[in-house]
């Protein structure tokens, strides 16, 4: 845990630096049926609500009508003519949202650091955290209206970039675009806060001494204070990445205000929610199911081990 | 934007500097506008009729007797479900709250303050299923809850809500941070019980923590769409599937549907605001804590 761990703590750090402090105290057999019995439950949890739904759905993904199926449900699966182009759709879409997150968050985090009258810095932070309260469902409600011209406060924006309807602005080659800026309403803020929070964290005497050596904000920037943080770069393009591949609530909810030109399998997740809901088939669910829960496992495996963010005590 | 220091000391050009800062304030200001304009939108249109919505200036202010119109729309749409969606929301999120702090306070404290065997099993699992996205495991334990016939009870909503990773890690961090291992054992020489170091040396401590965890677990349980959308349709849906609900009977965005009760915008844009408006008040009124919360949670490896 060492590094990151005394840089989230801050000042409230109270256990001694790991070189210094001497081997944590034997453990007592009343300590350990204690922390046994304290972590029970979650263990339970994570089996139940973890562990065993995952299983379940590897065994389903791979039977049909309860006989072993091989890969017979992912192959029926891949070649449903709607599976490259879901596959197409949700990649399109983590891209201009994680690219955009990466350069609008860094940016906005750098310039906020850098306005030195309190009051206005705060509330820059306070407006960009707030949509933040808005999600899921609701943020899309709001954002039907925004993107509606005969309603929107920016009608005129709407109607300069060509889109003279709801159904104008939602056309599928438009959608990734629209998806990555509703999600960036709604989850930039919260990342702001973290990185400004980072940035925070950068010792003074480092800004200094770049100061002294003459470079001006944009090398200081550019130098010191992106490359200081890298690592909190790299977790939220992780977490926004797999997060993105789970689409799910945006498109369905703007496939049902749409009349269907956004259609209802635009994500992988519809599509697997249809399988099971639709065609009743849990079989070809469960096989989308795994494929998108490996994608979020690689990630995140890759991400605690070779990130090296988590250094396990 | 004399506010935006850009290190007028190293004594680059005055022009250059002004254009730096310029751009700077531009920045912000268009940001802060994005930010701001749908919500301040929001708040506006509840209080006109749908033919001001649509005709008027966007930012206009109606009334307040169309407010209340629109509010009793709101409430006596099918018998006032609104009320019983809330309801559903706030039994599925409150009961995911109590679970989740019984369930991650203690995990987390046994993690960070006692050694047992499998502790370094399980805090590498929760590392990895924290950085799972919840969504990602929806079907999954849909599939599985409906192998054993739970769909439809509250029950397939609020155990799964309380598995809560990132509130065990939280506390995790919080506890191996700010309580120190030497104070435990030297309770614990004075011959003070595991049970009672827990409960009178490492709860007093532990307020911020539970305050977090809990504020980050009914946020995001309040406003979870798709774990309730497939586990407890119809009349037990909580209030973010209802108002996806509602939005088939609003007649502008589905103008096939010929059903006999239909939903104008603006109330559709009050109903927004209402199943938005527990976690918008603690937005507000918790600002400071959550800023430094979030900074605190989120440095949160």
């Amino acid at each position: 845990m060492s590094s990151n761990a005394q840089l989230a703590a801050g000042p409230t750090r109270g256990r001694q630096p790991a070189g210094a402090s001497p081997r944590r105290s034997k453990p007592t057999s009343s300590q350990a049926r204690v922390g046994v019995a304290f972590s029970s439950g979650y263990t339970l949890f994570l089996l139940v609500f973890g562990v065993l739904p995952t299983l379940y759905a590897i065994y389903l993904a791979f039977t049909k009508a309860n006989a072993f199926a091989g890969v017979d449900n992912f192959v029926k699966v891949f070649t449903d003519y709607r599976f490259l182009p879901a596959v197409g759709h949700v990649a399109l879409y983590v891209a201009v949202w994680v690219a955009s997150l990466i350069v609008l968050v860094v940016l906005l985090a750098l310039i906020v650091h850098a306005i030195r009258v309190r009051w206005l810095s705060t509330t820059s932070r306070f407006i960009f955290y707030i949509p933040g309260a808005l999600a899921g469902a609701s943020s899309v409600m709001l954002w039907l209206f925004i993107l509606d011209p005969s309603v929107s406060p920016v009608a005129f924006l709407l109607k300069a970039l060509g889109n003279d309807s709801f159904v104008d602005t939602v056309q599928v080659n438009q959608l990734p675009f629209v998806l990555a800026i509703i999600a960036f309403w709604t989850g930039a803020g919260g990342w702001i806060v973290i990185m400004y929070g980072a940035l925070n964290n950068i010792s003074h005497d480092v800004m200094e001494a770049a100061r002294i050596d003459g470079a001006g904000p944009l090398a200081t920037a550019w130098y010191i204070q992106i490359p200081l943080l890298r690592k909190w770069i790299s977790y939220m393009a992780i977490l926004s990445l797999a997060a993105g591949t789970q689409l799910f609530v945006e498109p369905r909810v703007l496939s049902q205000a749409s009349k269907g030109v956004v259609p209802p399998d635009y994500s992988l997740n519809q599509l697997a929610f249809l399988y099971a809901f639709k065609q009743n088939d849990f079989n070809g669910s469960a096989a989308i199911s795994l494929v998108l829960l490996v994608v979020a496992l690689g990630l995140s495996v890759f991400f605690v081990f070779r990130g090296g963010l988590f250094e396990r005590d | 934007m004399s506010a935006i220091d850009t290190g007028a000391r190293t004594g680059s050009s005055k022009p250059q500097q002004w254009f730096g800062r310029g751009i700077a304030g531009l920045v912000v200001v268009v940001f802060t506008l994005f930010f701001i304009v749908p919500i301040v939108w929001l708040l506006l249109a509840p209080t006109k009729n749908g033919r001001e919505l649509l005709l008027g200036a966007p930012f206009s202010v109606g009334g307040l007797t169309q407010l209340g119109d629109n509010w009793h729309s709101l409430i006596t749409y099918q018998d006032g479900i609104i009320w019983t969606w809330l309801g559903n929301s706030a039994l599925y999120s409150l009961g995911a709250l109590v679970l989740t702090l019984l369930i991650s306070i203690p995990a987390g404290y046994a993690m960070a303050l006692t050694e047992f065997p499998g502790r370094r099993l399980l805090l590498a699992t929760t590392l990895i299923v924290m950085l799972i996205p919840s969504t990602a495991l929806v079907l999954p334990i849909f599939l599985e809850l409906s192998a054993v016939k739970l769909i439809g009870s509250p029950l397939s909503v609020i155990l799964p809500f309380s598995f809560f990773p990132f509130g065990v890690y939280l506390t995790y961090i919080y506890f191996s941070t700010t309580v120190s291992r030497d104070l435990l054992d030297a309770a614990r020489i004075d011959g003070a019980t595991e049970l009672r170091v827990f409960g009178q040396i490492a709860m007093p401590l532990a307020t911020p923590v539970i305050a977090l965890v809990g504020f980050f677990s009914f946020v995001g349980n309040w406003n979870n769409y798709f774990l309730p959308y497939v586990m407890v349709p119809g009349r037990k849906a909580p209030v973010q599937v209802g108002l996806a609900e509602l939005l088939s009977n609003v007649p502008q965005f589905n103008p096939t549907n010929a059903a006999s009760t239909t939903i104008d915008l603006p109330t559709l844009a009050l109903a927004t605001l209402v199943s938005v408006a527990p976690v918008l008040l603690i937005f507000l009124f918790s600002q400071r804590f959550l800023v430094s919360g979030m900074t605190a949670g989120g440095t949160k490896e």
